[in-house]
C-alpha cells in the first residue's frame, strides 16, 4: 500500500458512508469524540456538515492545551526569570494565555523559547548549550507521555545535568468515567482515540462499555475511519449493544504497546490532577517518580502551582464536558475569538470553540 | 576591498562610493543608474502603478533563492497583480556590519539576474550600514513603478458571483522551504522556494484577454489569507474544492507531519486569478504554456452565498470554513 | 493530542531509524517498538515510532469499505 493515509481519504467511499449515515431517522444520539486530534480531523474534513440532525458530535476533554491549568503556563513563564533557562515546547502551547502573558509574548520580549517537534530534540539543545539549562514543557496524554518518559530516561542514562521537564501529563480513563456519570451530558457512545489506544490497548474501555453501558469504537483519524466509526456506533447504540469495537486494527491491538507502557511506568506514577474547567480528578495525572527527581522541573526550580482564577463568564468547563455548546457561552465570538482567546477551548485550534468558530454557519 | 561590510561603507565617503561602484552599479548596470544622481528621472506615459515592499527574510539564503531575488520578485509581482507592466525599481539596503562582501555580492547578482529576467531596471538605490545586531544581516526595501495598459480594471473589489478562481501552480512551497531552513526540526524534504517573477506570464495572459477581475499573489498567510481579503473586499463568498488544489507531495507530507495547512503557507511565485467563466479557457490555455504556470488549476468559484467567507468542500465531501489566519501558523503535536 | 503519521523504515541505525512519511523523512527513535525490519511501516509521533502499522489489516479495512460499494450496487 503506497500511501496509507490517502487510501483512507477516498471521496467515493466517504460519499457512500455519508449516504448510509443520512438514512438515520432515530432519536437524538450524542457521540463524544474524546480526542483533540479527532476534533481537528472532524473540523478539517467538515464531517459535522455531513451528519444528519439526529447525530450529535460532542467534543470531549482530550485536548491537552484545553485542560492544562492556567498555572502551568504561569509557572513556565516564571521559569524564564531565571537567567540561563531555555524553554522547549510543542508549538501548541505558544499562544495559550496565562494570567498576564503567554509564551509567544515572552518570546517577543527576547526570552529563549524554542519550538520542538520531539521532546528528544530538547536533549540535543541541552548538549549544544552546556552553559544553559533546558526545560521541556510536557503536556499530553498516553500517546505523547511515553516519548517524554523515554527522553527523561535517556537524560538519566546519558548523565544530562542541564535538562529537566515541567510536566502536566494526564490520562484518559478516569475523566471518561466522570463524564459517563454526569447526568447533564447524556453520552450514548464514545469515539475512542486511536493513537492513545495504540499505546494503552483497548481493555481500558471495557468498563465503560459493560459497567456504564456506553458502547465505543476505537477509530483512526482519517475521514473514512471517523465516518465508519460513527456508523458503527449508531448501529450499536440503536441495537443497545454494549461493546467496544476496534476499527483501527492496522495500528491498535487489545494489549497495546508494552515497551511504551513500561517506560511510562518507569518514569511516571499516577497522581490526582486538576483539569481546567472540570476540576480535580483522582488519579488522572502523572508525576515524575522520585528516582528521576533530578529531571523534575517542579522540584529543581522549586515551583509552586498557584491556582489561578478563570475569567468570569468563561464556559469552557461546561463546554469541555459537553454540557454546553460554544454558542451557549456569552463570550463566544464576542470577547473570545481565535485572535483574542479567553478560555482554553478557543486557544487551541483543536479546542471545541476554535473548531466551532471555523465550522459554524456551513 | 575589505572582506566584510563595516560602518564605513554606510558613511557616505569614499568607501561608500567604492561599494556602490564595485557591487551595485557593476551588477545593476543601466544608463539611468550610472548617472548616479540623487533621484532617477524618466518619462512615463499612461496610468502608473506604484508599490513598495520590505524584505527581512531569515535565512537570507534558502533553497530556490535569496533575499535579493525575493526583493525583485515580490515588487514585480505586486505590480503585475494590478495588471501593470513593471518598469523601474528602487532599492534601499540596510546592512548589518559584519556581513561578508561576498554574500552581499551574491544577493545583488541575484537581483540583477531576476531584474533582467523580468525586464525591469533598478534605477535608484540607497545603502545604510547599522551596528551589529541592529539588523538581521540585511534588510531590503524595494519600490516599483509600472504602467497599466488601457482596458485593464483589476482590483480586489471586482470579484463577481460566477467567476472562477485559478491558482497558477502548487501551493505552500515557499513557506515550507523557509520553515525547514529556519527551524531545526531535522526533517528532510526536497522543497524549494517557488520565488519567481510573474510579470511576463501575466503579460501573456492579458494579451489574450483583459477580462480579468482580480489578481493577487498569495504571499504571507497563503491562499487562505488572500482569498479571505478578496471575499471581504468584493463582498462575495468564495468556494474552494480541496481535491483541485495542487500541492507538491513533499509539501503535503511536511504539513501533515507538523499539523500545518498548505493553504496558509506563503507563496512567492504564484498568482491567484479570478475571472468570469467565459474567459477561463483562454486564461488557462495561455498559463499552461508559460514556464511558471504549467501547473495552473481552477480551484474554485465566487458565489453570492456565505458573503465574506471562504468555504472549502473537503475530500471527504464535507464543508469547512477556511478562515483568516491569526498570526503565524505553528507546528503542533496534538 | 495524537498527531501521528504512518511511514516506512528506510534505514536503521541502532536504536533509531530513518522513516519516510509522505515523501519527507526524519530520524526517528525506534526504542518504543520491537521486531522491526527495513521496509516495515510504523506510526510516528513526536519523533518516535509508537506502533507498527499492519499493512495487511489496512488492506483488509479498505476492502471492507469497498464491500459497501458492492452492497450498494447489488
Amino acid at each position: 500500500m503506497d500511501n496509507l493515509s490517502v487510501a483512507f481519504r477516498d471521496s467515493k467511499l466517504a460519499s457512500l458512508l455519508t449516504e448510509k449515515l443520512s438514512k438515520y431517522r432515530g432519536g437524538k444520539i450524542n457521540i463524544m469524540e474524546v480526542c483533540g486530534t479527532h476534533t481537528m480531523s472532524i473540523s478539517r474534513y467538515g464531517i459535522r456538515s455531513l451528519l444528519p440532525e439526529g447525530i450529535n458530535l460532542i467534543s470531549g476533554p482530550g485536548c491537552p492545551v484545553c485542560v492544562t491549568p492556567l498555572y502551568f503556563i504561569n509557572s513556565a513563564i516564571e521559569l524564564l526569570d531565571e537567567k540561563d533557562v531555555i524553554i522547549t515546547t510543542f508549538g501548541d502551547l505558544m499562544k495559550v494565555p496565562g494570567t498576564s502573558s503567554s509564551l509567544i509574548m515572552e518570546k517577543a520580549r527576547g526570552k529563549d523559547i524554542r519550538i520542538v517537534y520531539s521532546p528528544l530534540d530538547s536533549l540535543k539543545i541541552a548538549s549544544e548549550n552546556e552553559d544553559k539549562r533546558v526545560v521541556f514543557l510536557s503536556v499530553g496524554f498516553e500517546t505523547t507521555t511515553p516519548v517524554t518518559a523515554l527522553t527523561i530516561r535517556k537524560a538519566s542514562e546519558e548523565g544530562f545535568g542541564n535538562f529537566s521537564v515541567l510536566s502536566a501529563n494526564k490520562t484518559i480513563p478516569n475523566v471518561l468515567k466522570i463524564l459517563a456519570l454526569d447526568k447533564d451530558v447524556k453520552v450514548h457512545g464514545y469515539l475512542y482515540p486511536g493513537h492513545v489506544s495504540a499505546i494503552t490497548g483497548t481493555k481500558l474501555y471495557h468498563e465503560l462499555a459493560f459497567q456504564y453501558g456506553i458502547p465505543g469504537v476505537v477509530a483512526g483519524f482519517e475521514p473514512l475511519d471517523i465516518l465508519h466509526g460513527i456508523l458503527t456506533l449508531v448501529d450499536m447504540i440503536n441495537g443497545s449493544k454494549k461493546a467496544v469495537v476496534n476499527e483501527y486494527k492496522r495500528v491498535v491491538n487489545e494489549e497495546g504497546n508494552k515497551e511504551a507502557i513500561k517506560v511510562t511506568d518507569q518514569v511516571f506514577c499516577p497522581c490526582d490532577s486538576v483539569w481546567r474547567g472540570i476540576g480535580n480528578i483522582p488519579l488522572s495525572g502523572l508525576v515524575i517518580r522520585d528516582e528521576y527527581e533530578a529531571f523534575d522541573a517542579w522540584k529543581v526550580y522549586n515551583l509552586k502551582p498557584c491556582i489561578a482564577e478563570e475569567t468570569p463568564g468563561c464556559m469552557c468547563g461546561e463546554i469541555l464536558r459537553g454540557k454546553l455548546k460554544p454558542t451557549d457561552c456569552g463570550l463566544f465570538g464576542k470577547k473570545c475569538t481565535p485572535e483574542n482567546p479567553v478560555g482554553a477551548c478557543m486557544v487551541s485550534s483543536e479546542g471545541t470553540c476554535a473548531a466551532y468558530y471555523r465550522y459554524q454557519g456551513v | 576591498m575589505q572582506e566584510i561590510i563595516t560602518l564605513a561603507h554606510g558613511s557616505g565617503g569614499k568607501t561608500t562610493g567604492d561599494l556602490i561602484k564595485n557591487i551595485f552599479i557593476k551588477h545593476f548596470n543601466n544608463d539611468i543608474l550610472m548617472k548616479n544622481e540623487d533621484a532617477a528621472s524618466f518619462i512615463l506615459s499612461g496610468r502608473a502603478a506604484f508599490t513598495t515592499d520590505s524584505f527581512v527574510i531569515t535565512p537570507v539564503f534558502f533553497k530556490g533563492g535569496n533575499i535579493g531575488k525575493l526583493a525583485v520578485c515580490g515588487t514585480v509581482n505586486d505590480l503585475a497583480a494590478v495588471g501593470a507592466v513593471p518598469l523601474y525599481l528602487g532599492c534601499g539596503f540596510i546592512i548589518e556590519e559584519g556581513l561578508p562582501l561576498k554574500e552581499l555580492e551574491t544577493i545583488v547578482e541575484a537581483m540583477a539576474d531576476t531584474a533582467k529576467e523580468a525586464g525591469v531596471r533598478i534605477v535608484t538605490g540607497d545603502t545604510k550600514v547599522v551596528q551589529k545586531n541592529a539588523a538581521d544581516k540585511i534588510f531590503i526595501n524595494t519600490s516599483g513603478i509600472g504602467i497599466i495598459p488601457d482596458g485593464i480594471d483589476i482590483s480586489g473589489y471586482n470579484a463577481k458571483p460566477g467567476d472562477k478562481v485559478i491558482i497558477t501552480g502548487t501551493v505552500g512551497d515557499h513557506g515550507c522551504s523557509i520553515l525547514l531552513e529556519r527551524e531545526k526540526f531535522d526533517i528532510y524534504a526536497d522543497i524549494r522556494s517557488d520565488c519567481a517573477p510573474l510579470n511576463k506570464m501575466v503579460g501573456e495572459v492579458l494579451s489574450k484577454t483583459k477580462d480579468i477581475h482580480v489578481m493577487r499573489d498569495p504571499t504571507r498567510g497563503g491562499v487562505a489569507a488572500t482569498l479571505n481579503e478578496i471575499a471581504v473586499q468584493s463582498k462575495v463568498g468564495i468556494k474552494l474544492y480541496e481535491d483541485r488544489i495542487p500541492v507538491n507531495d513533499q509539501v503535503r507530507g511536511l504539513c501533515e507531519l507538523l499539523g500545518m495547512d498548505p493553504l496558509y503557507m506563503a507563496n512567492e511565485g504564484k498568482m491567484l486569478i479570478i475571472a468570469p467563466e467565459a474567459a477561463i479557457n483562454d486564461i488557462m490555455g495561455v498559463l499552461r504554456n508559460t514556464v511558471y504556470g504549467t501547473k495552473s488549476c481552477i480551484i474554485g468559484e465566487v458565489t453570492d452565498e456565505h458573503e465574506s467567507r471562504v468555504v472549502m468542500k473537503t475530500v471527504a465531501g464535507g464543508n469547512r470554513i477556511v478562515d483568516m489566519p491569526v498570526g503565524d501558523q505553528l507546528p503542533r503535536i496534538c | 493530542m495524537c498527531l501521528a503519521l504512518p511511514g516506512k523504515i528506510i534505514e536503521i541505525k541502532g536504536k533509531t531509524g530513518i522513516v519516510e512519511m509522505m515523501g519527507v523523512s526524519r530520524e526517528v527513535s525506534l526504542e518504543l517498538i520491537r521486531d522491526y525490519n527495513l521496509g516495515d511501516y510504523v506510526l510516528v509521533h513526536a519523533g518516535c515510532a509508537i506502533s507498527k502499522v499492519d499493512e495487511e489489516e489496512a488492506i483488509k479495512t479498505i476492502e471492507l469499505f469497498n464491500e459497501l460499494k458492492e452492497m450498494d450496487n447489488g
